[in-house]
């Protein structure tokens, strides 16, 4: 047991928005600094600082994984699977293993044992080897020779739900984790290819129905999207008599080096894992993965450093993906508005996978007394998915909000109307009230309503996710003795800016320019901060580094009461100087308060402290606070009736994330959640071909993403939501402004066109086929 | 992977003939007179000079300075950049003309370095990131894309700079639609095309404004 720490009692300022807030009182930690006003009362927190790292990454200075290079490196390179699912009769390495620039082979098939010797999907990995050059790996990769014996396989998601499709698992190759590393829910059945249910039920649905006036139901599918991070995976792995240091793309070097540990048999201590620049991950790179083990095994057996770049396509086949899914959703309402009752059927496919469940948003996005939901996870002979921007919520949405629409209708309510009635949540309120009136939304016109070929419509749809923190997060701040000052922490830059955020707590705090700040993140000799994903890296790092700098600021302003013979509690940080508070002319510059510590550096490691007021759920590590991130995003299209061809012309995005601490980068971010939303609407698709088992459009060409002239208008609104949950009370926001994004583009394509599309991507052909303009057997 | 057929695998294994009339042929000709090992013709029946498969030394004209270096006739110059000249600023992504992260500047025109072998550039100059600021500081390009947070993870960063770069060079007043043109064959995954258009129309304000 340990005694509670000391806590003392602080009025936050709480509510929506700089003006008119409320307060509220929380019990906080002792040794957590004050409240921090709202950000129109602040130096640097709230401004659009510009990134830390912009200058290396515009000079091309910043170093990625893969430019990472050692002496005496050597290149990795994986054999991977030709067939969708066979048996590995034999593998003949003789030829590769004289090729004279190999140093080390590995088999990840061993013919004979029958857990390792299937392969479940093309690109699953056979073999590895490393060798001198990238050339001289190729080259040897091609003598090995492999002897496949063909099973049947399946790689469309309705196909694999039939009782006769053949089996991609047995009993014992079940996965007994998602993907994405989370553990999924344990001893669901299996029957055939299809796992589960998993269930949740409130309330009686039964019930539920029989008190509706009205039932609506749907059935909406999405299709798979690849990460597409531009840099691939990619890790330099140096196995030495030291101990691994390892370099990887990753969005959690604190995770990788428990994996790494784990999986070879290493106290902690003597894993380092090392990321500068991150070329994005999306989710894709939450974990080692199995290419980041065969480089450890490969410089292990070489004894000498071996880097793994996956190729275009291996990232394409191999590197994680947004499952599949197929739901029906049925709604039932009362006249007014009300629901009584949503009842949801999913079935989803993560490939040779778990986690494709869609189910958060139909349960928690609208106030209903009886939901029941039912979701199953479907195998297929393809590469295993794993957390996307988003995961779940973004299937989910495109699901709900279509079908919300469609009530509305059904209702003769306006679809913002009816939110109102139906979302509890006051800051989605805000979001809709904001956001119509930008579009103009009474102006929008009757479904199909516009006269001409090119129809214009108007949508909207809404984004949930759960605030998320991890509580294993530690920041340390040093002052040193010529005023320069650090902040350290494993955490890494994936782009995000956390870097520069964490300059900003810092500085507002010491009463620096965040310039002044040294950021030294993205390498595990530092405290260990959290991973970025689940859009908790701000919310996570931010309070504890505030808090470290406060403390450090305690001790400096100790030294400096001395010096200046008043009390520590009468100074304050400002403007690069410690001062008398009210009498700003009686202080010193800050470096020479530095200047008289008894040693070289003053330090403080804090960690992240519950959300005051508490969570609302804790799993290991990791949080869930109180309150949940909105969003609301309306769309403007045009649609060419003849072509088929949408055209997003304008986004409104109003997005909140708690207490804003950089709105530029937070733009850029919300940028990104719309666009990766529009693309995945009406380009991305991953296409396997049925007779082959292979992915047709491994590549950027086939495999289409939005580029700059798809891109619409955006205009990002940016909520300040103070709740005085933590000592800096800033929330995510990549995710949520990725979910709302597809359902809104497909809201209004239905306002435009008068028809409704409930199948992702909305190609021209899907656009023309539900016009009914397509010929017969085109 | 069995049924792949790349680039490189194509070129692997068999020397390249390259015409010796083109100007850039005719660049590396001498300095590759070791490797000539017959007198093939092209189609075109004029003399061909036979390269490879090993290495053979050429000079590239990088940001202004000659390298000399080693190169198989497969390299492409994306490769010889980065492995053989460890200049790292420029980016692979696709490594077959997709998504333009490769983007440098051969005698000025934005090119993907991915998509030409170092042999064939001859005499002419390239420029890279790494050579985009001058002694005078950041290009304005650069500086514009901190101000307005045009990049994220930075991926796609240095090949887009380099096309809104020499957008200015042959364009000093482009409108939106402009610089839109000008990166349509880049790809963001971060999402930063908003960003980095605002960006290079406010580098060319400035650049205006200076001279
Ligand atoms: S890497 Fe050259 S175009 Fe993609
Ligand atoms: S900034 Fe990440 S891909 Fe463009």
């Amino acid at each position: 047991m340990t005694t509670p720490s000391p806590q003392r009692t602080e009025t936050f300022p709480c509510g929506l928005g700089a003006d008119g807030l409320g307060e509220v009182t929380r019990q906080i930690p002792a040794d957590e600094p004050p409240p921090l006003p709202p950000n129109s009362q602040l130096e640097v927190i709230g401004k659009p600082i510009a990134r830390h790292n912009g200058r290396a990454k515009v000079t091309g200075a910043i170093r990625f994984t893969v430019d990472v290079t050692l002496p005496g490196l050597l290149h990795g390179r994986i054999l991977r699977s030709a067939m969708p699912h066979a048996i590995i009769r034999s593998i003949d390495t003789s030829l590769a293993a004289r090729h004279p620039g190999v140093r080390a082979l590995v088999l990840v098939a061993r013919p004979g044992d029958a857990l390792s010797a299937t392969v479940r999907y093309v690109g699953a990995p056979v073999a590895a080897l490393a060798a001198e050059s990238a050339a001289a790996a190729e080259e040897a990769l091609r003598l090995i020779r492999v002897q496949y014996d063909p099973l049947p396989f399946v790689v469309e998601l309705d196909r694999a739900r039939a009782p006769s499709a053949p089996l991609v698992h047995d009993s014992v190759s079940v996965p007994r984790g998602h993907a994405s590393g989370f553990p999924a829910p344990p001893d669901l059945p299996l029957h055939g290819n299809v796992r589960g249910p998993a269930t949740l039920q409130r309330g009686d649905s039964a019930q539920g129905f029989a008190q509706a006036d009205v039932v609506l139901e749907g059935e909406y599918r999405t299709q798979v999207q690849t990460h597409c991070c531009l840099e691939p995976h990619a890790i330099v792995a140096d196995w030495g008599s030291e101990g691994l240091t390892v370099y990887i793309s990753t969005q959690f070097t604190s995770g990788v080096r428990h994996e790494l540990a784990e999986a070879f048999g290493l106290p902690l201590s003597r894993v380092r894992v090392v990321v500068d620049g991150m070329g994005g991950g999306f989710g894709s790179k939450s974990m080692l993965g199995n290419y980041g083990r065969l480089a450890v095994v490969l410089s292990r057996q070489a004894q000498a450093p071996v880097r793994i770049a996956l190729d275009r396509q291996e990232e394409q086949i191999d590197s994680g993906n947004r499952p599949a899914t197929w739901q029906r959703l049925r709604i039932g309402a009362r006249n007014d508005g009300s629901l009584t009752a949503i009842a949801l059927r999913s079935y989803g496919t993560a490939g040779v996978a778990l986690g494709a469940g869609v189910g958060n948003v139909a349960d928690a996005l609208y106030r209903c007394p009886n939901v029941d939901t039912a979701q199953y996870d479907v195998f297929i002979n393809a590469g295993p998915g794993c957390a996307m921007r988003g995961p779940g919520n973004v299937p989910g949405a495109w699901g709900m909000e279509q079908a919300i629409d469609e009530l509305a209708e059904r209702l003769v309510l306006d679809p913002l109307l009816l939110r109102d009635r139906i979302d509890a949540s006051p800051v989605r309120r805000e979001e809709r009230r904001i956001g119509a009136e930008r579009v103009d939304w009474r102006r929008r016109h009757a479904p199909g309503a516009d006269a001409g070929v090119v129809k214009r419509g108007l949508g909207m749809a809404q984004s949930l996710w759960g605030a998320n923190v991890q509580i294993n997060a530690a920041c340390e701040v040093r002052a040193l003795r010529d005023g320069s000052v650090e902040v350290l922490s494993s955490v890494q830059d994936i782009g995000t800016g956390v870097g520069t955020v964490l300059a900003q707590v810092v500085a507002e705090v010491l009463g620096l320019r965040p310039e002044a700040i040294t950021v030294r993140i993205g390498d595990t000799e530092f405290p260990a901060g959290p991973p970025s994903y689940g859009s908790r890296t701000t919310a996570s790092i931010t309070p504890p580094a505030r808090t470290a700098a406060w403390q450090v600021l305690q001790s400096l302003l100790r030294e400096a009461a001395l010096a200046l013979e008043v009390a520590p509690d009468a100074l304050m940080a400002r403007e690069g100087r410690i001062i008398v508070r009210g009498e700003p002319s009686r202080g010193m510059a800050f470096r020479d308060a530095t200047a008289l510590l008894r040693t070289d550096c003053v330090s403080a490691v804090a960690s992240r402290s519950d959300d005051y007021g508490g969570f609302r759920r804790r799993m290991g590590d990791a949080a869930i606070a109180q309150q949940d991130l909105g969003g609301v995003q309306f769309a403007a299209v045009a649609v060419d009736t003849e072509t088929g061809i949408v055209r997003v012309e304008r986004v409104v995005a109003v997005q909140d994330c708690g207490r804003p601490l950089n709105p530029r980068q937070i733009e850029s971010q919300v940028h990104g959640g719309v666009l990766m939303g529009l693309s995945f609407a009406l380009f991305e698709e991953r296409i396997i071909d049925q007779q082959t088992g292979r992915m047709v459009n491994p590549n950027l060409e086939q495999y289409r993403l939005a580029g700059c002239r798809e891109t619409p208008q955006i205009e990002v609104v940016l909520l300040e939501n103070y709740q005085g949950r933590s000592a800096t009370d800033a929330y995510g926001i990549a995710e949520p402004s990725n979910i709302a994004t597809a359902p809104a583009i497909a809201n209004a394509v239905y306002n435009a066109i008068g028809v409704r599309v409930r199948s992702l991507p909305l190609t021209p052909g899907a656009i023309l086929g539900a016009l009914g303009k397509l010929r017969a057997g085109a | 992977m069995r049924a792949r057929i790349s680039r490189r695998s194509f070129l692997h294994g068999s020397a390249l003939t390259t015409a010796a009339a083109t100007s850039a042929a005719a660049a590396i000709a001498g300095a590759a007179a070791a490797a000539v090992s017959g007198r093939p013709v092209t189609e075109q029946g004029r003399e061909a000079v036979r390269l490879g498969p090993e290495a053979v030394r050429i000079s590239l004209t990088i940001n202004g300075s000659a390298r000399p270096v080693s190169v198989e006739p497969r390299t492409t110059l994306a490769e010889a950049l980065r492995d053989a000249l460890g200049l790292t600023g420029t980016k692979i992504a696709c490594d077959r003309g997709a998504c333009s992260a490769c983007t440098v500047w051969l005698d000025g025109q934005p090119i993907c370095s991915c998509m030409v072998l170092a042999i064939e550039i001859g005499a002419r100059h390239v420029t890279t990131i790494e050579g985009l600021a001058s002694a005078a500081g950041l290009h304005p390009v650069q500086t514009a894309f901190i101000e307005h947070d045009a990049l994220q993870c930075g991926f796609c960063t240095p090949g887009m700079l380099m096309s809104c770069a020499a957008l200015l060079e042959r364009m000093p007043a482009p409108d939106a639609q402009d610089v839109e043109r000008a990166i349509s064959g880049h790809l963001c995954r971060c999402g930063c095309y908003p960003h980095v258009v605002a960006a290079t129309l406010e580098a060319a304000a400035v650049r205006r404004k200076r001279s």
